[in-house]
């Protein structure tokens, strides 16, 4: 059995053997995205796996361990992880856990820390935590997020955007039930097994094989696209998980709807690029600024790469890049608004509402912070600089119910129609 | 055209309407549906069967709850809000706002230029069912509760955010003898403050507006506050005679469009939809067995005192009364600990007049076989009863129970008492209480609170707590408060859940509440090994179950469970073994009369609600104060650092060395403007402005900027800051100067030095959303004082684009500032150190009151520093002493610059056996659900007490002083050790 070993402030470290012999879980957000994440670390000869289990479970482990005003999220992925590191399907000698590190001023960077807390009130001091994270935070010996393994994580995150982004603007017409969920699998199947084959992969390839993507889904039987395209943004974990949401995306498509969900890739070039902004700001090293700026950029070489693809099809509407979301939201606030989501949220509603979509539900964990200012806090001069805009803000949170969530999207959606009749001019 | 029938079924009610051909409405009817909602539905229906029978007619559903049955009754169902607007535009035609307040939801809809809607967000009171939540506290119903308003003489502030938030307000004005006339008018005042901010969200509302919904047809007071607070005459506010149907007549006004049906196959179709029954996760039963009952009934009852007769006892005796939140215990006990008479009831909203009943019937039954001789008093109104009737001891509820806990289990470590409206915990270390868990505002699941529901459901308390017991499949309705509880009864309603089911999974709540929630407790080993559980709430079986089964273990409960706060009073006044009681006698108790009289004192800024009592002769006894100023006697002169840096923050105005040639330079006067004040008056003023500061914030201030808060949720500091912006806006101001700071003062302490969130970013948010920065030239551009050189630089780039000034002279001002602000630090730091020499010097403790630097700010405080004062405690704050320990890694990211100073202060004080350290933790901050477990573990580890104080816009310091008073007797009894 693999020994524990701890670093110089006394935090376990996941090591080299321990890489052998334990099963790394991970918590679930986005299932396209982390499925082919998980498959990528196992080609590198981790045993991940992403985890689901009931709900209920996950919120009450998720309250007896974590403090209760703590943000919904962090509830959730830590209840998660207790629930299954204590369901006895895991030794809990040879189990490790993992979760992502995003640094900055908003209280999601204590997640892991909550976690650690977490584990040792529950007597499970021998089970190490990786963090996953971009800034070099806390390293381990047994997990190296190396250039190679980085950039086929990319990859996944490129290809997993634009699978997503194609099926929902294809689920809701397809004429043959189920056909655009196979297809997905199809090709995150198709996918990882390249990844595997340790082909060398190239921008060009990805490139090639976005357009094949995107022609097989073009091929998908489907009716008029007519429907209430609805968009849905908040606080990233709340936006993109069915756990978080209360099945956000399912109800709103059962209420006739085509969701609108921004991408993975706006949110980690926002990452990098707030600390270009910093040293602006804050002054700092140049070579900092230079690094971030490289980084950036290749990151928006992809985004570019995917949207000039979309664009090849008529039937499909591509994403606007992140320097056009920049440029929006730069009008609302000033780009060093950076904890959370930051001004980012507020991009992307107003790019939603550029590209027609003027319906939207803005998600967040109740009491958030940083979107008390960029979410709720933005949406009257939005209203003010877009009259046809439609938003609701809706909170999450282990008590709050469904039907209360609900009848306010439903109010919301009561806007977009019908409505109209009973406004009266200025 | 037809006629037309409309069925709206709401959260709580369910109304039915026809409409004949001419719109003419034929019958309305308006009933409770007590969870039955198709039934009542159709027996509506059938009331009207005589304008139904025979004709065709079109029929629509709405309302908040009609979708399930539409569905299941194949009936059209109407989005509510479509159908209001609809029924508007047809009677209505000149509106251009509804607002419209059901059971459990309140509703805005704004017709004129863009058409918006709001309803109020999950966590918000100022509904139907909060007004009823209230009546019932005032023991009364919501007719009665309207016609006391129309007396009322004076409103009272009461926090109108939240039904939890507002009882804890209202409780101790109701036991401290305000009439409840003016809480009557206080509490619909509560409404309508709740609908404007929490719905309008920064759109003016004016022009025609309609008032629809039950609440506001039904309660003329309530429509009163509404007309005087929007200042509406009869032209602008609209209430429509039928406005508590208003959906239910647009629903029939939609009807038309669907086909058409028959009476009878409505009714039909109405009785044979049944809803799908599925209750989704059920929990294990509470008794598997009724043997299982039976052995657990049988292990409790022998936690009893003996039972003496008082009709052949002659002897000594001892009086203890706890008038609690709700109600008041009695118990009077015999030399041996036996119970001679005990009362348990509602205290009626006027504890005095129970207790003097009450005080009647034992003098009579005593006769003159029995002597008081001692009487102890404790709980919420401990003070108003101790001296209304002259008893001689006053204890803090802690001490009365720990003292009742030990007579049936010496050893107890542990204890819990759930109550009618607080939860207190106690753990018990050395023979004294070592830490105090009491709810917090916003998670109060307790006792009244299932009565609530029992009442909403149609049952009594007892008969309801009963029914969960042998149930099989307890309902999951989570553990948060009572307002989301609401609506997760809704939902297990809504999915078939029966009254047992709903009955057990209340009681479970409950429970789960107060581990997880209240306690922190991951397991029965956190609690301790001898557990005593009381309060009225435990004689709930359900609950005593579901509170063994959670944490694994028995626990004792005394039968006498509800009276412990009284049996320890008594106990307490025995232990002191007076000479004499100085209680009112048999004949003094005859002619005792009682009047309350609500005043406002005008002795400082605070202007706190007072209420005099007067007792027969004369005597008089003031509650609702602060400091001892209205009580005639001086306010307290122990050193207190909140005073002193509230003082000194707010010299700093004016052109101090400059010049002020460059006109006015405004600043907000909250959140972090606390802090960097002394930077930004340095700088402004050496650039020869002259510093204007907004003055310091009252309750005026909050209802000024009040209607541009976007987010209820937000803390009550940030939402000040509106208030601030605007008047230094109404003051002719030009320039205000309010920067985003992500970044604070790097003190070496921590992993990073950010600000939260909402200090870091709030000035985007009020330039966002009030309209009037556009008048005024608003700076709120980002700096960075953390880096001095580069903000030199910035800053300078700055004033050189707005103002024209020369760079060299900025960056001049720019390091003066630096040395001003470092030179305050370090005055701080030296006026803290003087406080504690004086302290020791004098034999006093010192509190330090660790929180924010806004904290001083006695709005955001509520005068805690100056209650604290008048206990006799000298008062510190953590930024005096966070520079005295080194930098030591923290199990949490250390990353924000004003929590890194608590922490160090914690460990500081860890060492110092005269400091004990109060929290003061702003409601709705996410940052201290960090903090606060990491400093309790700190202090704990210290040997050290944890308290922690919740504060938001309440003005009321009952809890508070309860937790300050357990505090210092916690200290004594450590000292006595």
């Amino acid at each position: 059995m693999a020994e524990l070993i701890y670093d110089e402030t006394g935090r376990l470290l996941f090591t080299e053997e321990m890489r052998k012999e334990y099963t790394i879980l991970i918590p679930q957000m986005l299932p396209v995205h982390f499925s082919m994440m998980r498959q990528i670390l196992e080609g590198y000869g981790y045993n991940c796996e992403t985890l689901g289990g009931n709900p209920r479970e996950i919120i009450d482990t998720g309250l007896k361990y974590v403090h209760n005003d703590t943000c919904y999220p962090a509830l959730l992925v830590i209840g998660q992880l207790m629930s299954a590191v204590q369901s006895g399907k895991y030794d809990k000698d040879k189990v490790a856990l993992l979760i992502t590190q995003t640094g900055g001023g908003c209280r999601a960077s204590n997640y892991i820390h909550l976690l650690r807390k977490a584990l040792k009130k529950a007597g499970l001091e021998q089970v190490p935590v990786i963090s996953l994270n971009l800034s070099g935070l806390e390293k381990n010996p047994g997990f190296k997020l190396t250039l190679n393994l980085g950039i086929k994580m990319l990859y996944a995150l490129v290809y997993g955007d634009l699978i997503v982004l194609l099926a929902n603007q294809t689920r809701p017409y397809e004429i043959n039930k189920g056909e655009t969920d196979r297809m997905v699998d199809y090709w995150m199947n198709k996918l990882v097994k390249e990844f595997e084959s340790g082909v060398k992969i190239s921008k060009k390839k990805v490139m090639a094989k976005m357009d094949e993507i995107c022609a097989d889904f073009a091929k998908i039987a489907v009716t008029e696209k007519n429907k209430t395209r609805v968009g849905i943004v908040g606080e990233i974990y709340v936006k993109y998980s069915p756990l978080g949401n209360n099945n956000l995306e399912e109800f709103l498509q059962n209420e006739g709807c085509e969701v609108v969900v921004p991408g993975l890739m706006d949110f980690m070039i926002f990452k990098i690029y707030n600390r270009e902004v910093d040293v602006d700001l804050y002054g700092g090293k140049w070579i900092k600024k230079t690094i971030c700026r490289i980084m950036k950029n290749y990151f928006e070489e992809y985004q570019q790469g995917m949207i000039d693809v979309i664009n090849k099809y008529s039937v499909f509407r591509a994403p606007g890049t992140f320097s056009h979301l920049e440029h929006k939201a730069m009008a609302y606030l000033g780009a060093g608004n950076k904890m959370g989501e930051g001004w980012l949220l507020t991009g992307e509603m107003l790019e939603l509402i550029s590209d027609g979509v003027n319906n939207i539900v803005c998600t967040q964990p109740f009491g958030c912070l940083p979107n008390h200012i960029v979410g709720k806090g933005m949406i009257r001069k939005i209203k003010d600089d877009y009259p046809e805009s439609n938003i609701v803000a809706i909170d999450y949170d282990p008590g709050a119910t469904k039907i209360n969530q609900e009848n306010r999207i439903k109010l919301m959606l009561a806007n977009t129609g019908k409505m109209k009749q009973f406004v009266k001019p200025e | 055209m037809k006629i037309r029938v409309g069925i709206d079924i709401g959260s709580t009610t369910v109304k039915v309407v026809v409409l004949d051909k001419n719109d003419n409405v034929l019958y309305q009817s308006y009933e409770r549906h007590f969870a039955k909602v198709r039934e009542k539905a159709a027996e509506q229906l059938k009331k009207a069967k005589r304008f139904l029978k025979g004709a065709p007619l079109t029929v629509a559903i709405t309302g908040s709850a009609g979708l399930g049955v539409a569905k299941a009754a194949d009936i059209p169902f109407v989005q509510e809000v479509y159908a209001t607007a609809a029924a508007v535009n047809k009677y209505v035609p000149q509106a251009d706002a509804v607002i419209e307040l059901g059971g459990e939801d309140a509703k805005i809809i704004f017709f004129r230029g863009s058409l918006e809607e709001r309803m109020n967000g999950s966590c918000a009171g100022g509904t139907g069912a909060f007004i009823d939540q209230m009546a019932t506290l005032l023991n009364v119903d919501a007719a009665e509760l309207d016609r006391l308003s129309m007396d009322h003489e004076k409103i009272y502030p009461i926090a109108s955010r939240c039904g939890v938030f507002a009882k804890s307000d209202i409780q101790p004005i109701l036991n401290q003898g305000g009439r409840k006339e003016d809480i009557a008018a206080s509490i619909f005042q509560a409404v309508v403050d709740q609908t404007i901010a929490g719905l309008t969200q920064g759109r003016d509302l004016d022009g025609t507006i309609v008032f629809l919904g039950g609440p506001l047809f039904f309660l003329k007071g309530l429509r009163q506050r509404f007309i005087e607070t929007l200042q509406l005459d009869e032209e602008h506010g609209i209430f429509p005679e039928n406005a508590q149907v208003f959906a239910a007549i647009g629903a029939a006004v939609c009807s038309d469009q669907y086909k058409e049906t028959t009476y009878d196959s409505l009714i039909s179709s109405l009785e044979n939809a049944v809803t799908a029954s599925v209750v989704s996760d059920p929990m294990p039963p509470l008794f598997e067995t009724e043997e299982e009952y039976r052995l657990f009934t049988e292990r409790h009852e022998k936690a009893t005192p003996a039972v003496v007769n008082i009709d052949t006892y002659t002897g000594k005796a001892w009086l203890g009364i706890d008038a609690g939140s709700t109600t008041t215990k009695i118990v009077l006990m015999a030399e041996n600990g036996g119970i001679l008479y005990s009362y348990y009831n509602s205290n009626k909203g006027n504890p005095v007049s129970v207790v003097k009943e009450q005080l009647g019937i034992i003098y009579d039954k005593c006769g003159d076989r029995i002597t008081i001789a001692g009487c102890g008093t404790t709980g919420y109104g401990e003070e108003l009863i101790k001296n209304a009737f002259r008893a001689d001891h006053g204890l803090v509820e802690t001490v009365a129970h720990l003292r009742a806990a030990r007579y049936f289990q010496p050893e107890v470590d542990f204890i819990i008492d759930i109550g009618g409206q607080d939860m207190k915990c106690f753990k018990i270390r050395n023979g004294a209480v070592d830490s105090i868990m009491l709810n917090e505002a916003c998670s109060s699941g307790c006792g009244s609170f299932i009565e609530t529901f029992a009442k909403a459901l149609g049952y009594d308390i007892a008969t309801f707590a009963k029914l969960g017991i042998f149930d099989k499949t307890p309902v999951n309705l989570g553990s948060r408060c009572t307002v989301f509880m609401n609506s997760s009864v809704k939902q297990a309603q809504k999915d078939g859940a029966s009254v047992e089911d709903i009955s057990a999974g209340l009681s479970i709540s409950v429970v789960k509440n107060a581990i997880y929630k209240v306690i922190r407790a991951a397991n029965a080993d956190d609690l301790g090994k001898h557990i005593v559980v009381q309060g009225g709430t435990f004689l709930n079986d359900a609950v005593l179950r579901s509170f063994e089964q959670e944490i694994g273990r028995e626990v004792i409960r005394p039968t006498i469970a509800g009276l412990m706060g009284a049996y320890g009073a008594a106990l307490y006044a025995q232990d002191a073994d007076m000479e004499k009681t100085t209680l009112l006698t048999k004949e003094e108790l005859k002619n005792f009369v009682h009047t309350a009289r609500p005043v406002t004192c005008n002795l400082c800024t605070n202007h706190c609600s007072l209420t005099v009592n007067t007792f027969d002769n004369g005597r008089r006894f003031i509650s609702g104060n602060r400091c001892s100023r209205p009580l005639g006697k001086d306010k307290s002169s122990l050193p207190n650092i909140y005073q002193y840096k509230l003082k000194r923050l707010q010299e700093m105005q004016g052109t101090g060395n400059g010049t002020g040639a460059r006109g006015k330079m405004g600043l907000p006067f909250g959140l972090n403007i606390y802090e960097n004040l002394p930077f930004w008056y340095r700088l402004f003023t050496e650039l020869n402005f002259d510093v204007v500061i907004s003055p310091v914030s009252d309750r005026k201030t909050y209802l000024l900027g009040q209607r541009t808060i976007p987010s209820d949720t937000v803390c009550y500091p940030a939402k000040l800051m509106h208030g601030h912006l605007q008047q230094l806006i109404d003051m002719g101001v030009e320039n205000v100067f309010y920067p985003c700071m992500a970044y604070n003062f790097d003190e070496g302490k921590g992993d990073n030095n950010y600000n939260c969130p909402v200090v870091a970013y709030y000035p985007e948010l009020l330039a966002a959303n009030m309209p009037d920065v556009k008048k005024i030239n608003f700076m709120n551009f980002y700096v960075g004082l953390h880096q001095p050189k580069e903000f030199e630089k910035k800053f300078a780039q700055h004033m050189m684009e707005i103002f024209g000034i020369h760079k060299r002279e900025t960056v001049q001002a720019v390091r003066k500032a630096y040395t001003a602000y470092n030179a305050y630090k370090e005055e701080i730091r030296t006026k803290t150190r003087e406080y504690i020499e004086y302290a020791r010097a004098n034999g006093k403790n010192i509190i330090v009151m660790a929180g924010r630097p806004y904290h001083i700010d006695p709005e955001i405080n509520h005068g805690i520093d100056e209650l604290i004062s008048s206990f006799d405690l000298v008062v510190i704050s953590e930024d005096g002493l966070s520079h005295i320990m080194d930098k030591e890694p923290r199990k949490v990211l250390n990353q924000w610059t004003y929590q890194t100073r608590m922490y160090q202060a914690a460990r500081y004080i860890c060492s110092q056996p005269d400091m004990q350290l109060v929290q003061l933790v702003s409601f709705g901050c996410g940052i201290d659900a960090i903090t606060t477990d990491e400093l309790r573990d700190i202090l704990e580890a210290g040997g050290k007490l944890y308290t922690q104080l919740k504060i938001d816009d309440i003005s009321n310091l009952g809890a508070v002083k309860i937790r300050i008073r357990s505090l210092i007797a916690a200290m004594q009894a450590k000292e006595e050790k």
